[in-house]
């Protein structure tokens, strides 16, 4: 059957003012929330959904406090659980656009069941992870992602807990869609999130996120503007690898794994360059590409997005055929039929 | 019986019973596997002295009308049953025809199983009729109560109970949405659910019961009429998310098959020992309404009840039912749709100026139901606390009101529910109380009581919490009070919580079985006696 969109269209134009709420946003000054809750608010209009139908659900941490901060229906649940109490508002109303906000804790410690089972599904919602490899709101103890080795509140001589990286996660589930974007740099948050919102599908935007009370400049070694276009790329759909304050360096693959490589240098020329392409179903790809630190730069923008009959398709599409063929249009049908008889 | 069967449930039978042995199973290697031996062999003189045995070639019996009609012999021994139920039928003074009438709409599409069948059922009459001891053991069974007039079916209690949620999603026009986790003996709920997309019956399968539970809350909240199904360890699972349900007050019906506990348990048993969880198994001050199904069809009411009350007062409910209920099949009068009561969820009313999540009927104290994608009603709900308006409150008084108020909304359903009845002695000088899944039993053995002269009532209660409000005075008139559950006392303990003035005793079996009658008779004469 074909792709149907259940979300209603938004009757007039919005602008970010029409999703500010009223609340006081009580982050921490200079938390790197706030560069991704105006990212947020820019992103809503552009996705062309009805104000009323947009739907915000999130867990426990100081990132889940974001419903306070939109003003469109919202839900601050319980630790962990964003994504299962999302997946019940989709599968009860598919004409809700669906929107998830969890931090590294909530979506991949105690939420992580739910996180895996809701990408593997793929149902039409979309997940943000503020992830800032911290326990914000609980003030500083290390969490799935916290680096090897980091010294936090719980771990004072340095974690001995492997981290996981989202979005290799995200691919090892399945995941139809996963995109990375930084906090400081909001305007690509926000393209990245409409396009997050136009997939059919759940998608996965990790957002890399400082919280510069217990964890500050987690992300530094690569945000910093000294730094930032050397330590990063940005990946564009059927645009070469290529990245640099030159714009000279770029990615390819040597027959082992990805390396970078100057343009210009041992015989090295655009050509020899990697193209990105975000819709390849393979996820070997885009798992090396999700897994770069170090030696090479961490990968941002879209970096999976595959099309994949969502589960709300899938779902309404059953509803709708055992609607039209079922045998039993009403309960009074149900209960007469099979074995039954009359007792005089 | 086989040997197997013979050793493990002799035991039930009272000493003069008629057993009936299939003796062609009765083989050294049989006797040796079931734990038999010489000094121990099933037919004693002395057993032979306590029971009439009767030992029935059921087996090589049926085999040979099976060779006559030329069906294998896995065809021929699966129709045994019908044999054993010939002798039985020949002790009763029961006719066959009904059961040749039941054999033939049940396997309308095979002739051959149908001829089989009553070929075998006649076989066992007739066996039965040749016999000497059967002539001086034939039982009478009075003819049942004449049955209500009506049209009629059988139906487990799981079945009826996802029946009743889908009658009361049609009767309230909200859509209907089960998400679950497989659990013995709940999953059968799902299962039947399951099959009724055409009814419009939203079935979904969660990774775990605590995500069931949690896409049940979301379903709340966008509008569904969300039911979560399981059993014991499940609901355990379900505890904080249910706190949840408590603090966004929104309509959630769960239900639980409740098996022998704790931890994994007795899968397969029936008990009543998931009360306590139930009551008060949640953090903090989280009252819920809790119900009980009485037997396998009434499911079908308390799970359409259960959503009644949780549609009208915008509650989570837990409706407790329990294996034996589950599992077990019973008659079931088939209700008219247009029969059963109404159901008005509190919706909001899209662009009310006047809307606030926390506003209450000053009746019910039930809060309106806003839904998402409803116009001008954007609102947020969450598990922290808040204040009658919305906003977030840490405010000590408005927490005291909070708190005070979704306690109250709780206690106001007893408003909305039938007076507690009692049954039998109206001079009664013990009253039996039970709840739940343990009414047949109960109800059975005070009757037969009354009939030998006792003085012996009973009452059986359904609404858990809240309590009908004529509970004390009904308790307050009896000198003795025994409560009975499958437990070790926790209804016992609940009713002294609320009634210390009345003296209880408590009757209480643990072993993962219904109650039997005889036992129950045995301890209420002993009591009556003290
Ligand atoms: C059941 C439960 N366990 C523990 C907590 C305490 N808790 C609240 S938020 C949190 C972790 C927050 O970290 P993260 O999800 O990364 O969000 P952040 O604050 O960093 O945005 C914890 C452990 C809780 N609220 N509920
Ligand atoms: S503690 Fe950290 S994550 Fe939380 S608001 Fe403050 S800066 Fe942000
Ligand atoms: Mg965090």
């Amino acid at each position: 059957m074909a792709e149907k969109h259940f979300v209603p269209k938004a009757d007039r134009e919005y602008t970010k003012a029409d999703f500010t709420s009223d609340q006081m946003v009580k982050w921490c000054p200079g938390c790197g929330d706030h560069a991704i809750l105006a990212a947020l608010l820019n992103t809503f209009p552009k996705t062309n959904h009805k104000k009323e139908n947009i739907c915000m659900v999130s867990g426990i941490g100081c990132s889940s406090c974001i419903p306070y901060y939109v003003d469109t229906y919202g839900f601050h649940s319980i630790h962990g659980r964003a994504c299962a109490i999302a997946t019940g508002v989709k599968l009860a109303n598919p004409a809700l656009s669906v929107w998830v906000s969890m931090g590294d804790g909530d979506s991949m410690a105690i939420g992580g069941n739910h996180l895996i089972h809701a990408v593997r599904r793929n149902q039409d919602l979309n997940i943000t992870i503020f992830n800032n490899e911290i326990y914000g709101l609980t003030k500083g103890q290390y969490s799935p992602t916290t680096k090897f080795g980091q010294v936090t509140k719980t771990s004072p001589y340095g974690t001995i807990d492997y981290p996981f990286n989202p979005g290799e996660l995200v691919m090892g589930a399945q995941g139809t869609f996963y995109a990375r974007a930084l906090d400081c740099l909001p305007p690509l948050t926000t393209d990245i999130m409409t396009r997050a919102a136009k997939h059919d599908g759940t998608s996965v935007v990790e957002v890399l996120q400082n919280c510069m009370i217990f964890n500050d400049k987690a992300h530094a070694a690569i945000t910093d503007r000294a730094v930032r276009d050397d330590r990063t790329i940005i990946l564009e759909d059927g645009k070469p690898m290529i990245f640099g304050k030159e714009k000279n360096k770029g990615l390819r693959f040597n027959g082992r794994c990805l390396e970078a490589v100057t343009i210009g240098e041992n015989g090295i020329t655009i050509d020899d360059i990697m193209i990105h392409h975000e819709d390849t179903e393979d996820t070997g790809i885009h798992m090396m590409l999700a897994r770069m630190s170090g030696d090479l730069p961490v990968a941002l923008g879209v970096i999976r997005n595959v099309k994949k009959t969502s589960y709300t398709q899938l779902y309404e599409d059953q509803m709708e055929e055992q609607m039209a063929i079922g045998k039993y249009k009403c309960m009074d049908d149900l209960l007469n039929s099979g074995d039954t008889w009359e007792v005089e | 019986m086989n040997p197997a069967s013979l050793k493990s449930n002799l035991k039930w039978a009272k000493k003069g019973a008629t057993v009936i042995v299939d003796i062609d199973t009765f083989t050294d290697e049989a006797l040796e596997k079931a734990g038999y031996n010489e000094n121990n062999h099933p037919f004693t003189d002395e057993m032979e002295r306590a029971y009439t045995i009767i030992k029935a070639p059921v087996t090589s019996f049926t085999q040979r009308i099976g060779n006559e009609q030329g069906a294998d012999k896995k065809t021929a021994d699966r129709c045994r049953n019908m044999f054993a139920l010939g002798i039985i039928f020949y002790a009763t003074h029961k006719k066959l025809d009904q059961t040749f009438a039941y054999l033939e709409r049940k396997f309308a599409k095979k002739p051959d199983v149908v001829a089989l069948n009553k070929a075998v059922l006649t076989e066992g009459y007739e066996y039965a009729d040749k016999l000497e001891v059967m002539h001086s053991h034939i039982f009478e069974i009075a003819q049942a109560d004449k049955m209500e007039k009506g049209r009629y079916r059988n139906i487990t209690g799981n079945v009826a109970t996802a029946w009743g949620l889908l009658a009361a999603s049609e009767k309230s026009g909200r859509r209907l949405f089960l998400g679950s986790y497989p659990i013995t003996p709940a999953t059968d709920v799902m299962v039947e659910l399951a099959k009724h997309k055409s009814l419009g019956a939203r079935v979904f399968q969660a990774e775990d019961e605590i995500a069931g539970i949690c896409s049940a809350i979301g379903a709340s909240y966008a509008g569904a009429l969300a039911c979560t199904s399981t059993s014991g360890p499940g609901l355990s699972l379900k505890s904080e998310a249910l706190g949840l349900a408590v603090m966004v007050e929104l309509p959630l019906v769960v239900v639980d098959v409740q098996r022998g506990g704790p931890s994994t348990g007795l899968p397969t048993k029936t008990e009543q020992s998931d009360l306590n969880q139930a009551l008060y198994g949640r953090n903090g001050e989280a009252p819920v309404v809790v119900m009980a199904a009485s037997s396998s069809a009434n499911c079908f009411y308390w799970a359409f009840n259960a959503a009644k009350v949780a549609l009208e007062h915008m509650t989570p409910v837990i409706l407790l039912t329990d294996g034996y209920l589950g599992n077990g099949s019973q008659l079931f009068r088939i209700p008219k749709m247009a029969d059963m009561p109404e159901i008005k969820p509190r919706l909001a009313t899209p662009n009310d100026p006047n809307y606030r999540p926390f506003r209450r009927d000053p009746v019910t104290f039930a809060r309106e139901w806003a839904l998402p994608g409803m116009e001008g009603l954007r609102h947020r709900v969450g598990g922290l606390e808040k204040c009658p308006d919305g906003p977030l409150s840490t405010d000590p008084e408005n927490h005291a009101l909070m708190v005070a108020n979704r306690q109250e909304k709780v206690n106001r359903v007893a408003n909305y529910i039938p007076d507690q009845e009692v049954i039998g002695d109206p001079d009664a000088e013990l009253l039996v109380v039970g709840w739940g899944g343990t009414s047949g039993a109960l109800t059975l053995a005070v009757e037969e009581m009354n009939k030998e002269g006792k003085k012996v009532a009973y009452t059986h209660f359904n609404y858990i919490c809240p309590l009908p409000k004529n509970t004390g005075d009904i308790l307050r008139k009896y000198k003795k009070i025994v409560v009975c559950e499958l437990n070790n006392g926790q209804f016992a303990g609940y009713l002294r919580t609320q009634f210390p003035e009345c003296p209880m005793t408590q009757y209480n079996k643990i072993m993962g079985l219904p109650f039997e009658v005889g036992e129950l008779k045995a301890e209420f004469e002993r009591l009556l006696a003290k």
